[in-house]
C-alpha cells in the first residue's frame, strides 16, 4: 500500500475550513501524549499553554505586545511571498528600522518635542525601506538570488547595531557595558494606562493588515502582485513589470519590518542593546504562512504564535518543563498546522501496489 | 479600552491576591536564566545554585527557572510571570536583564530582585557580582610557568569591561613570573558558539600560542587544546571531564553561598538593597584543583591563592603600564573598583588593539 498526495484540480474549499480544526485535534492529540510521557496532567499541561495566558488581564497585554511586531512584518512578507519573492531578510530590516529611528534619541537625547517620536517612526519606514530595497536591485540589475542577499544582509545589519551600541551609540554612563542610553519621555511610545506595557505602537498591526487587505483585493498594484506570483508570463502579457513589482514588495514589507522594529526598541524596550529581536523577522515568516499570506489571517496567526510563547514559559514557570520541551511542542504545532494545509491544495490517495494510477495519464 | 483596562487591571489583582495567599507557607524563589539551565557554564552554575537553595532550605523555598530567555524583549514579560506566579525573590542572571529587572521592581515593590553583573541598583534590586579577574591572575602566572613558546592565545566573548580586565588580570599574573610573555587576543563574539570558539582557539594554536585561556562558556576550545597537544583553563565549572590531561585549572563561579544568604535574609526580612562584588576571600570565585603541573607551579598557584585570600595581593596593584606605555597605576597604588568596572584598555602584554 502507498501513500500519494494527489493535486486537486482546485483549492478544497472544504478543507481550507476543516484544516485548522484537523490541526487543532492532533496537536492536542499529541500535546497530551506528550505532556503523559513527562509525567504532567495532560489536562493541566493544555490549560496552562494555551488558556492560562488567555485569563489574565495582563497576559492578554502581553499576547498582543508579543504578536504586534510578528503580524506587522508578516504582513510585508505576505505581500513578497505572494509575488513569488522570496525576502528572508526581515530581520534585519527590522534591526535596520530600529537603528534609523533611534538615531534620533541617541544622537540628541534632550530634543523632547512632540515631533520626536513621529520623526522617529518615519526614519524606521524609511531606513526599513531602503535596506529592504537592496536585494530587490541586486536581484533587478545583476539576478542575484533575493533568498541569499537578503539572508545575508541580516548579518549585516546585526553587525551594524552590535558595533554601533558597543561603539559610537554606547552610553557613556553605562560602564562601556553594550548599550545606548535610555530613550527620554518624548522618543518613548505613549503607553494606554499608568505603568502598562501596552503601547499604542501596537495598533499599527492591524491598520498594516487592513490596508494590504483593502490595497491587495482592489488596486492595480495588488492585482500585479497576485498575478505576478501565480502566472509571471501573464503578468508580463499584461503588462506589469516584474522587476518593479519585486522593488515594490521588497520596499514595502522593509518599511513594515523597520517600522516595527522602531516600534519595539520606543515601546518595549526603550533603549537599543545588542539584541533587539528573538528572532521576529524569521518568525514573522512561520506567522505568514500560517495565516496562509491572508493579512487578516496573519493577525490570527500572531497571536496564535504569541500564545504559544507565553503558554511555553508558563509551562516552565508552573509545570517546571524544560524550555526544550515547549520549544519542542511550539515546533510540532506550527508543522502540523501548516502540513494540515497542504490537504487545501492535495488530497491524500491510499494506492494498493501494483494497480495502475487513475490521475496519473492525466497528468502527463 | 479605559474599561477594558479596568477589567484587566481588576483580574490582575485577582491573580496577585491568590499568588499572595499561596505563598503564605513557602518562599518562591524565582530563575531566569540567559542559556540552556544544563549549558556547561554561566547558567548552569546559576541553576546548581538554585539547586544549593533548596538542600539548604528544604520546604522553606520552592524555585522555579525559566531558561533560554534571550536579552531584547522577552525578558521583562518572564520577569513579570515570575513576579506574578508568586515568587517573592527573582535571580535575574544576565547583564542584559539589568532594565527589564529595574522596570518589572518598580511595578511590584513587595519582591525582592538580585540581579547579577549589573550596575543599577533600587530599593528592591540588589546587584552582585563575582570578581572572577582574581583567578585569571592565578592563571596567568600558570600559564607563564607552563608555556614553552611564552605566547597564550586568549579567546574574548565581547570586548566589555568585565572580559577586557579578566585579559589584563590575566597578562599581570602571566608578566610577574615572565617579563616578556606575550598574550593573543581572538573576539569570538559570542558566550556560547562551541564551532566559533573552537576555531578561535585553533587560529591562536596556529600562531604560535601553547595554551589557551578562554572568557566563554563552552568547553570546545579547551577540547581544541587537548587535541593539539596544548593546555588550557576551564571556564564557569571544572571542565576536566573533557580534557582530563589537559586542563591545568578552572574558575568555578560559586553562588550558592551567596545565594542562600539572601534568600535567609529574605525569609528573616532583613533583605536589603546592596550591590556586592565577592572574591575568592568569600568563595564566590573557587578555583578547581591544579592539575597536569609540576608540584613546584602547583605550590606557587596555591600560594598565589591565599595570598589572594587574606588581602595580601590585589592582582591590579601598581606598578601597572598600559598596552602604549603610559602609567595605569603607579607603585604602592592600586586600580580602584569604580576604574576597574569602566576598564578599556589593555595592559602592557596584551598584543592587538581593543575593539573600541
Amino acid at each position: 500500500m502507498r501513500l500519494d498526495l494527489v493535486p486537486r484540480p482546485e483549492p478544497s474549499g472544504r478543507m481550507a475550513l476543516l484544516s485548522p480544526v484537523i490541526a487543532t485535534v492532533l496537536t492536542l492529540a499529541i500535546g497530551a501524549a506528550l505532556f503523559l510521557v513527562l509525567g504532567v496532567d495532560p489536562a493541566r499541561g493544555l490549560y496552562v499553554y494555551f488558556v492560562e495566558p488567555l485569563t489574565a488581564g495582563w497576559s492578554l497585554v502581553e499576547l498582543v505586545v508579543k504578536a504586534a511586531p510578528l503580524a506587522l512584518i508578516a504582513v510585508g512578507l505576505a505581500l513578497c511571498f505572494r509575488a513569488n519573492v522570496w525576502n528572508i531578510g526581515a530581520e534585519g530590516q527590522f534591526t535596520i528600522g530600529a537603528v534609523c529611528g533611534s538615531a534620533i534619541p541617541v544622537l540628541l537625547p534632550d530634543w523632547q518635542s512632540p515631533a520626536v517620536l513621529p520623526l522617529m517612526l518615519l526614519l524606521g519606514l524609511l531606513g526599513g525601506a531602503l535596506y529592504g530595497a537592496v536585494p530587490a536591485v541586486l536581484k533587478n540589475r545583476f539576478g542575484a538570488s533575493e533568498i541569499l542577499t537578503s539572508l545575508m544582509l541580516t548579518y549585516v545589519a546585526l553587525l551594524l547595531l552590535d558595533w554601533l551600541v558597543r561603539g559610537p551609540w554606547r552610553d557613556p554612563g553605562s560602564y562601556n557595558f553594550p548599550e545606548s542610553v535610555l530613550f527620554s519621555s518624548a522618543a518613548t511610545m505613549p503607553v494606554m494606562g499608568e505603568g502598562s506595557r501596552l503601547h499604542w505602537g501596537v495598533l499599527f498591526a492591524p491598520l498594516a493588515a487592513l490596508l494590504a487587505y483593502l490595497r491587495l483585493g482592489t488596486s492595480v498594484q495588488g492585482f500585479a502582485i497576485k498575478v505576478t506570483g501565480a502566472a509571471p508570463r501573464a503578468a508580463r502579457f499584461s503588462g506589469f513589470s516584474g522587476g518593479a513589482v519585486t522593488l515594490g514588495v521588497f520596499v514595502v514589507s522593509g518599511a513594515l519590518a523597520g517600522l516595527a522594529g522602531i516600534v519595539e526598541v520606543a515601546g518595549t524596550i526603550g533603549q537599543l542593546r545588542p539584541t533587539i529581536s528573538p528572532g521576529y523577522g524569521f518568525a514573522a515568516i512561520i506567522v505568514a504562512f500560517v495565516g496562509r499570506l491572508h493579512p487578516l489571517g496573519i493577525l490570527v496567526a500572531a497571536l496564535l504564535l504569541a500564545l504559544t510563547y507565553l503558554g511555553g514559559e508558563g509551562a516552565q514557570v508552573t509545570l517546571g518543563l524544560s524550555a526544550n520541551v515547549t520549544r519542542l511542542f511550539q515546533g510540532l504545532l506550527l508543522v502540523i498546522l501548516l502540513g494540515c494545509d497542504t490537504l487545501i491544495a492535495y488530497r491524500i490517495r491510499f494506492e494498493r501496489r501494483g494497480r495502475p494510477a487513475a490521475g496519473e495519464a492525466s497528468r502527463g | 479600552m479605559r474599561i477594558w483596562l479596568r477589567i484587566a487591571a481588576a483580574a490582575a489583582a485577582l491573580v496577585l491576591a491568590a499568588g499572595g495567599a499561596g505563598a503564605q507557607e513557602k518562599l518562591k524563589v524565582g530563575f531566569i536564566y540567559v542559556g540552556p539551565h544544563n549549558d556547561g557554564g554561566w547558567s548552569q552554575r546559576h541553576d546548581v545554585a538554585r539547586q544549593e537553595i533548596e538542600k539548604a532550605l528544604g520546604d522553606k523555598v520552592e524555585t522555579t527557572y525559566v531558561e533560554n530567555v534571550s536579552e531584547g524583549p522577552d525578558a521583562e514579560r518572564v520577569i513579570e510571570q515570575l513576579a506574578r506566579a508568586g515568587n517573592k525573590l527573582i535571580f535575574t542572571t544576565s547583564f542584559g536583564f539589568m532594565n527589564p529587572t529595574l522596570k518589572v521592581a518598580q511595578r511590584f515593590k513587595d519582591v525582592k530582585f538580585e540581579h547579577a553583573t549589573g550596575f543599577k541598583q533600587a530599593a528592591n534590586v540588589a546587584t552582585y557580582n563575582a570578581r572572577f579577574y582574581e583567578g585569571r591572575y592565578i592563571l596567568g602566572q600558570i600559564a607563564a610557568k607552563m608555556s614553552k613558546t611564552g605566547v597564550a592565545g586568549y579567546i574574548g566573548s565581547f570586548p566589555i569591561p568585565e572580559v577586557v580586565m579578566g585579559i589584563n588580570a590575566y597578562a599581570l599574573g602571566a608578566r610577574s613570573i615572565n617579563p616578556d610573555f606575550k598574550i593573543k587576543v581572538v573576539w569570538a563574539n559570542t558566550w556560547h558558539d562551541p564551532g566559533k570558539e573552537a576555531d578561535a582557539a585553533k587560529v591562536l594554536l596556529d600562531q604560535g600560542a601553547d595554551i589557551i585561556a578562554q572568557h566563554t562558556d563552552s568547553p570546545a576550545p579547551l577540547q581544541i587544546a587537548a587535541e593539539r597537544g596544548a593546555y588550557g583553563f576551564g571556564q564557569a565549572s571544572d571542565m576536566i571531564e573533557f580534557a582530563p590531561k589537559n586542563q591545568l585549572t578552572a574558575i568555578i563561579d560559586n553562588w550558592g553561598p551567596y545565594y542562600i544568604e539572601r534568600v535567609k535574609a529574605v525569609l528573616d526580612g532583613t533583605w536589603k538593597s546592596h550591590d556586592v562584588w565577592y572574591g575568592i576571600p568569600e568563595g564566590m570565585v573557587q578555583m578547581a584543583p591544579y592539575t597536569n603541573m609540576p608540584d613546584d607551579v602547583k605550590k606557587m598557584a596555591e600560594e598565589t591563592e591565599e595570598k589572594i585570600r587574606t588581602g595580601q595581593l590585589h592582582p591590579f596593584a601598581g606598578p601597572i603600564k598600559k598596552q602604549d606605555g603610559s602609567v595605569a597605576a603607579e607603585a604602592g597604588k592600586t586600580i580602584p573598583d569604580s576604574e576597574l568596572l569602566g576598564m578599556n584598555y589593555y595592559v602592557e602584554g596584551v598584543e592587538g588593539d581593543l575593539p573600541k
